[in-house]
């Protein structure tokens, strides 16, 4: 990832900030520029989901993405937010046993990898099991 | 002095490796090290931790109990020795990730294991002006011991945040008065591009730890004219359990006293965030009316004295977030194999 995508995106990689729709009342992340539902008549804002969300489907990764190789096995989750919107995050500080489909989690703030030894460290969301 | 703490938050990583698994690597007896140290076990942060995640951990937290807009803070710090970067702040991060920006200022701190608690008092100042509403200051740490040293069962990791305000309905306890003691004390340190701190063995104790954290705390006793029975709770650096036991024994504190802002003997070291969390665990335990002691120590070396006093405010904020103990309680395991592979120990 290039750093200057990376900058433009730390309002959504730090804090969720998605978009909401005051014509549909929408709310969606990554945020767009255009409503996808309402097209021209759209007027999106600016919308920053809530923390919360529940697995939706996931599973267990044996051969990791490059920089995540220490890592494995580990969880990457569909995760569908309070808030309506879903995304693909990995589940963090779990054992890939652990995680169920329904379980709640809150999107914490981690470390997601960095550009080279000498390069810049891309930080944003991963999911946490919430423990009863 | 009319300022006061209007929330704080703690984090402390999951998992955790026991004094005997790493006295197992290096042929030592793990109960001498216990027994030498009085620390069971420390904290080991994940694979995707660091100094900057922690915080950010630690400052939501602290905003959430405090229940206030996060633009209404004015200034962040953030002291630790481990820093992400070594250019490129780490307090910009923070501010960001608790969307305190861009109205305000920050910067990193670094002064060993008592950055955070200067970062305590220079939003004292920033506050007691009136040049911003809120500061937030954090200490917070990912600490290395080099396989083998003596460092490796301590040093663990964690953090505090506190944000300062002016005393009012929001504060939870008033800062009624700080006194630091500085010299320049060579009893640790890591240079440049250096992966580990080297330090002077026995010198760390009674010229450095003990003369400035007593030096400390008898100088704000006497600015403050209160005596050791004044106090509810006194806390301290805690660079291993004995240390902080000691320095109250010879300060007037009872054990009663020192004990419940004690956590190394289950966390470890956690540097910076040290004297921050353990401030964090008595407030989290505190009646109203209680006067509370936290004395920092830095290497190289000084400390900062406090005197805390709990408002009523605290029983309505300290549920809002997950305490102490919660942390503490909440821990996973780990082998050396593993632990050395989450702090990258190992070459492939
Ligand atoms: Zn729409």
């Amino acid at each position: 990832m290039a750093v200057p995508r990376f900058w433009r995106e730390i309002p959504n990689r730090y804090n969720l900030v998605g978009a909401r729709c005051g014509n549909c009342n929408k709310i969606l992340f990554p945020p767009r520029s255009i409503c996808p539902f309402c097209r021209r008549m759209g007027k999106l804002e600016p919308y920053r989901l809530k923390r919360k969300g529940k697995v939706f489907s996931y599973t267990v990764v044996h051969v990791a993405a490059e920089g995540f190789e220490d890592q494995v096995p580990y969880v990457l989750a569909i995760i569908e937010l309070e808030d309506g919107p879903s995304l693909t995050a990995q589940i963090t500080d779990c054992n890939p046993d652990e995680v169920k489909i329904g379980d709640e989690v809150e999107m914490v703030f981690r470390r997601m990898g960095e550009e080279s030894q000498d390069g810049v460290i891309y930080y944003g969301f991963k999911g946490r099991l919430i423990k009863p | 002095m009319d300022v006061g703490i209007v929330g704080y938050g703690v984090y402390i990583p999951r998992y955790r490796i026991r004094v005997d698994e790493i006295a197992k690597v290096w042929g030592e007896n793990p109960e001498r090290v216990k027994c030498g140290l009085l620390v069971e076990e420390k904290s080991v942060p994940g694979p995707d931790e660091d100094t900057a995640t922690i915080a950010v951990e630690a400052a939501r937290n602290a905003v959430k109990q405090a229940g206030i807009d996060p633009q209404d803070i004015g200034a962040i710090y953030i002291g630790s020795e481990s820093h992400p970067y070594a250019v490129k702040p780490t307090a910009t991060i923070v501010a960001e990730a608790i969307e305190a920006t861009p109205d305000l200022t920050a910067a990193d701190y670094e002064f060993a294991c008592k950055a955070g608690t200067a970062a305590i008092q220079t939003c004292m100042g920033l506050v007691e002006a009136g040049m911003i509403k809120y500061g937030m200051a954090i200490g917070s740490d990912t600490a290395q011991g080099a396989p083998g040293d003596a460092l490796e069962y301590t040093a663990a990791a964690g953090g505090g945040a506190f944000i300062v305000g002016k005393n009012g309905s929001e504060t939870l306890a008033a800062i009624e008065g700080t006194y630091s003691y500085t010299t320049d004390t060579p009893d640790f340190w890591r240079r440049d591009m250096r992966p580990y701190p080297r330090h002077g063995g026995r010198f760390t104790g009674k010229p450095a730890y003990y003369k400035h954290v007593l030096s400390a705390a008898n100088g704000l006793l006497r600015q403050l004219q209160l005596t050791p029975q004044d106090f509810a709770y006194a806390v301290f650096h805690q660079p291993n359990g004995k240390f902080p036991l000691h320095a109250a024994k010879e300060l007037g504190f009872s054990r009663e006293q020192a004990a419940p802002g004690l956590l190394t003997p289950t966390i470890g070291n956690t540097y910076s965030g040290s004297t921050m969390i353990g401030l964090a665990a008595v407030l989290d335990q505190a009646k109203p009316g209680d006067r509370l002691l936290a004395v920092s120590y830095g290497s190289g070396a000084g400390s900062d004295a406090f005197s805390i006093v709990v408002r009523d405010g605290i029983e309505d904020k300290r549920d809002a977030a997950p305490k102490v103990l919660d942390y503490v309680n909440q821990k996973v395991y780990i082998d050396y194999p593993i632990y050395a592979k989450f702090r990258r120990l190992l070459v492939k």
